[in-house]
This record gives structure tokens, sequence and C-alpha cells, in this order.
């Protein structure tokens, strides 16, 4: 169980600064969608959580920076799926899982007997003994996806980011792939941060929403503050309806121009 | 190859060190000159205490001068191609694991040609009177020039590298080969009287070896290994790109120089005593993986022992297929080569 802070963040390509004073504190244990248009600095956000690019400002992981912490010990408490992984062809599954625990072998270390007692009982969990020994080049992207979370899980980290984890797979998978994510965060508290374009399946997944626009937060809060036709309309520029089921769940139906 | 490797690490490196020896102990049996084959055993245990005339009565029946053709000539050359070729291999694996590239050989950033630059610049303004030196400054020049070769294709692609540093310097070193090969020709078509001396290092050889090459070369080449040995597990976190392997706490920029100056050591050193010797450097290591699987676990230790063997192997019909001439052998290593990475290439697709 671990909670993040944002004080401030600022990152800049160059001269661009694609996140302006970003503030945001996420509770121990929650869910966070990360929605807006492209180019908003969803990616940016996640990306500077996992120590991937300069930022300036403090992102807090129970009450101490991440910048004071070592390179490993950082990687050991944040877990980060990016929106394309790379899988090697000719990696197994396993091996791939395996990855996950490189933030806990040492610099001229290799893995332990309780590292690979670690990943087969992630494998065991996630049902993906079949997947396993199988080369990475000849899954399915469902497959692959699963094998990414595992990775991730693999670390133990309690902080998961996920960029975009879903947008090359289809409907039903998208659903399961967020359905392990859910399970997962229930049984081991993790906290998620995930930028997410499909609104509808933010809406159903994340306790809370954030509305980047341009580098900056426009709308923080409930899904039902966040996913308004008003807010929508006047962030990405399209014409929506929003229903709500009876359910509590909020859909987002894009509209024609003209009908 | 849907299935995992069955096979344990230890099982695949301990049979391939055992192909090694046979191999080796081949290379040092056989020869254009010399004793039959089956008394060079015999002559290497007469000299062992204890064994010979004065303990167990071994007694080989090889005279002085047949003694100093398996000592002073074979073993130094059999040994020789087995450092040499055990160094481009793990040059070569380690290369390609640090660039995420298969086509990648460890000449890539300019080993060979600033090597190949030294050594005409040497040749062609000291000429025939390094014979009359008491050390041949031809390996040492090499050596250096090989190494400030790669220095320079490192400042300049990474100065210029940033997020994308890996292809940067891939390109930064087209740039140096061709930069350093336009100069070599340049010196070349100016001084076309050493042409064929200069052309005779670039082909490679081995026929010159002698045990001060092997204790030349060994010190880097020790430094080298151990190096890279120690790092292969990074290589296989390297396998999902510098992102993924950042996130996952690796210090991708030290891992990848640390690697390429270890890898770098190594070829410049063998560069240096051996001359260009192509194809084992960019395809043992696929041999490797095709027969043995792609982690780096496997395929460091493997490249160490499988490139050796290949070399020593291929250095044999090089030296008496068309005795007393010599194939250079990197003409032989492409012949050889060529078809068996063929042949596994295809089993492997029918095996799929």
């Amino acid at each position: 169980m671990s909670s993040v802070e944002f004080r401030h963040l600022a990152v800049k390509y160059g001269r661009r600064e694609v996140i302006h004073d970003f503030s945001m504190a996420v509770a121990s244990g929650s869910w966070v969608g990360l929605i807006g248009p492209n180019g908003a600095g969803k990616s940016s956000l996640l990306r500077a959580v996992a120590g991937l690019v300069k930022h300036s400002g403090d992102i807090v992981v129970d009450g101490s920076s991440l910048s004071l912490r070592s390179r490993s010990r950082r990687a050991s408490l944040v877990a980060y799926v990016p929106q394309e992984p790379i899988l090697p062809d000719e990696m197994t599954g396993r091996e791939y899982v395996m990855l996950g625990r490189t933030p806990h072998i040492g610099y001229f270390g290799h893995p332990t007997k309780s590292d690979r007692a670690m990943v087969d009982d992630v494998i065991g969990r996630l049902g993906l003994d079949d997947i396993a020994p199988r080369h990475l080049g000849v899954l399915s992207g469902g497959e692959r996806q699963r094998l990414v979370i595992a990775r991730a899980l693999a670390t133990e980290a309690p902080i998961l980011l996920l960029d975009e984890p879903t947008s090359a797979l289809d409907i039903g998978h998208q659903q399961q792939a967020f359905e392990l994510v859910e399970r997962l965060r229930r049984e081991h508290g993790l906290t998620v941060i995930s930028a997410m374009h499909d609104l509808t399946l933010a809406g159903m997944y994340s306790d809370r929403l954030a509305l980047l626009h341009e580098g900056t937060v426009v709308a923080d809060g409930s899904v039902e503050d966040v996913l308004s036709a008003k807010t929508l309309a006047e962030f990405y520029g399209v014409r929506v309806t929003v229903h709500r089921e009876d359910d509590g769940t909020v859909v987002v139906v894009p509209r024609r121009e003209q009908l | 190859m849907l299935r995992e490797h069955r096979l344990s690490i230890t099982v695949k490196v301990s049979l391939s060190v055992f192909v090694l020896v046979v191999i080796a102990c081949t290379g040092t049996m056989t020869g254009p000159a010399g004793p039959e084959w089956w008394r060079v055993p015999l002559a290497l245990l007469e000299r062992i205490p204890g064994f010979g005339q004065s303990g167990l009565g071994i007694s080989s029946g090889v005279t002085e001068r047949e003694w100093s053709i398996i000592w002073d000539i074979r073993m130094p050359r059999v040994v020789l191609a087995g450092i040499v070729g055990a160094t481009l291999s793990l040059g070569g694996a380690s290369y390609q694991g640090v660039f995420r590239n298969p086509l990648v050989d460890p000449y890539l950033l300019g080993a060979a040609a600033g090597g190949g630059l030294g050594a005409t610049l040497v040749i062609t303004t000291v000429g025939s009177d390094r014979l009359e030196w008491p050390v041949d400054p031809v390996p040492f020049v090499a050596f250096m020039f090989a190494l400030g070769t790669v220095a320079l294709t490192y400042l300049v692609g990474a100065s210029f590298g940033g997020l994308r540093a890996s292809s940067t310097l891939v390109l930064a070193g087209v740039a140096m080969v061709s930069l350093t090969t336009a100069i070599q020709t340049f010196i070349l078509q100016r001084n076309s009287d050493v042409v064929r001396e200069v052309y005779n290092w670039i082909l490679g050889r081995l026929a010159t070896a002698s045990w001060g090459d092997v204790v030349l070369v060994l010190p880097y080449v020790a430094l080298s290994t151990t190096v890279l040995l120690f790092h292969r597990r990074h290589l296989d976190v390297l396998r999902v790109g510098d992102e993924e392997a950042a996130a996952l706490g690796i210090p991708v920029a030290r891992v990848r120089l640390t690697v390429v100056v270890a890898a770098t050591l190594g070829t410049a050193a063998v560069v240096a005593v051996s001359g260009l010797i192509g194809f084992v450097g960019l395809v043992v290591p696929h041999m490797v993986r095709l027969m043995a699987g792609s982690t780096y676990r496997v395929v460091i230790p493997l490249a160490i022992t499988v490139g050796g063997a290949f070399l020593i192997l291929a250095d044999i019909p090089g030296r008496t297929l068309s005795s007393p001439a010599e194939v250079p052998i990197g003409v032989v290593t492409a012949f050889i080569g060529a078809p068996f990475f063929i042949i596994l290439l295809r089993t492997r697709q029918v095996s799929r």
C-alpha cells in the first residue's frame, strides 16, 4: 500500500514544457485514470514517475521523494507498463516475467531460488502456466498483455503505472486485462495510475479521473463530475452524449456532427 | 521451437567445452608437417615429469624437430585461433545485445577499420625496416588505432545521442568506418608497392602465431571476457528496450558503455595480432542462438566456446589443404560458416 503525491511537477522536452505545475495526491490503493486528448501529457506524467524523463518538482511516495531513491529502489516501488511494450520474439514467457525481478537482483547478482519461486507463483496465479514455456513471438495480443501485467506484478511494486495498456486489444481482451488489474489491485492493495483513451472504460474502473489538457489538470474528481458532456466538448472538441446506467456506469457516446 | 529448451545451461556449457577440447586436440594432431597424429599425445605425455623415460617409460619416438613443430608452431596457433575466435564471437554477441541489432559484428564501431588504418600507416611509413626492430610495431599501432577509432565513434554518437543513443551510435559507426577506410584507401593508392602486404594483413592470418602473441593478447582478452560474462543478465534485460530496462532499474547508459568498452578491448587486441577475420563475430552468436536458445545466460558463455572451436576448426583446412601455401583464414570461415548457417536456419524453420 503506497500513496503518491505530485508536488508542482513540471516536465520539459528541450524547451517545450509538456507538464506544468502538476499537483495531486493519489490515495493508497486507489485507481486514478488519466484522460485527455493526445499530447495532453498523460504519458509524460507516467514516464516522470517511472524515472524515464527528468522533471522538476517532487513525486513523493509514502512520505519521501522518489528522486532521493536509488534507481533499483525506485524500480521496486513503481512498475511501469508502456503503451507498446517490446516483447522479444525469441524470449519465453517465463524469462519475460523473470525480468520483473530485476530491481531485486544486485548488479552482479543472478536470480535466486526465491526469485524463481516468486515468478512461478505469479505465473500460477494469473493462469499463465500454458503460456510460460512458449516463445513470445507466437503468442496472441491478449496473452502478451497478460504476460506484461505478470512482469509488472513480479516486481512486487506497490504502484502500477499503465500507459494506454489496452490500446492494441479488442474489446473482450481490453475488459479481461482491466478486470485482471482490478483483481490484483484488490488482492495486493496496489495503487494504480493509468492513462486511458476509452472514456467509458476509464469511468468503469477508476475511482477518480483527472482530465489533462496541454499539461495541466483541467478537471479532477469523481467519474460523474469529470465525464460531463460540457467538459468533454470543451477539451476534446467533440460532441458526446453522456448516459448514466442504472448500476452507476457512465457511458460516453460520440455523436455525429450532422444527422 | 515452441518449447523451452530442456537441457540446463550447465549441461550446454559442459557439452560445448567438450567439443572445444576435442577440436583443439584435432587441431594439434594434424598438420602438413610433423609426426603421425597419434604420436602427438604421447609426445606431450612424455614431457610431463613422471611419465617419461625416468617414470612410466612412455616413449613417443618424436624427434626434437618434430616436437618443435608441435610445441612452437601448432600449439600456439591452435591456442591463438581459439582465443581469437572466442573473443570475436563474444564481442559480436555483446554488440548485438547492447545495440539490439542482429546484423551487428564487433567491427561495427570501427575496431577493424581503425586497426587496418593503423597497420597500413606503419607498413607504408616504416616499411620493411620494421623487421629489424626489436618488436614489430604493427600490432601495437593497430591496437591503438582500433581503440582510438571506437572512442571517437562513441564520442560523436553520444554527443548527438539523447534518447535514441543506440541507433545514433550505429550511424556514427558507419560514418567513422567509411572515413577511416577512405583514408586507408588514399594512403594505399599513393603507396601501391605495399598493397599486397597490407592486403595480407587485412585478410587475417594465424600462420605466424607464436606463444608471444598469445601472451600479448591474453590480459586484454581475459579482462574483456570477465566483464562481459558478468553482464550477461543485463544484456537480457536490455532486450526489452532502453526505456523498459531503465524502468526496471538498469543503468542503461552505463551498462552499454561498459559492455562496448570491454568488447572493444578484446576485439582490438585480437585484431592487432591476427588481422581482420570476418564472419566469426557476426554468425557464431546466431549459431549459438539457433542451437541453444536466445537468453544471454547461454549465448555469452557458449559464444566463447563455440567461437573458439569454430576458428580452430576453420584453421585446419586453411593450413593443410593447399600446403605449403595458406588459404586465408577469413576465406575459410566464410566457406565453412555460410553453408552451415544456411542449413541451421533451414532446419529451424522446419521445426517451427
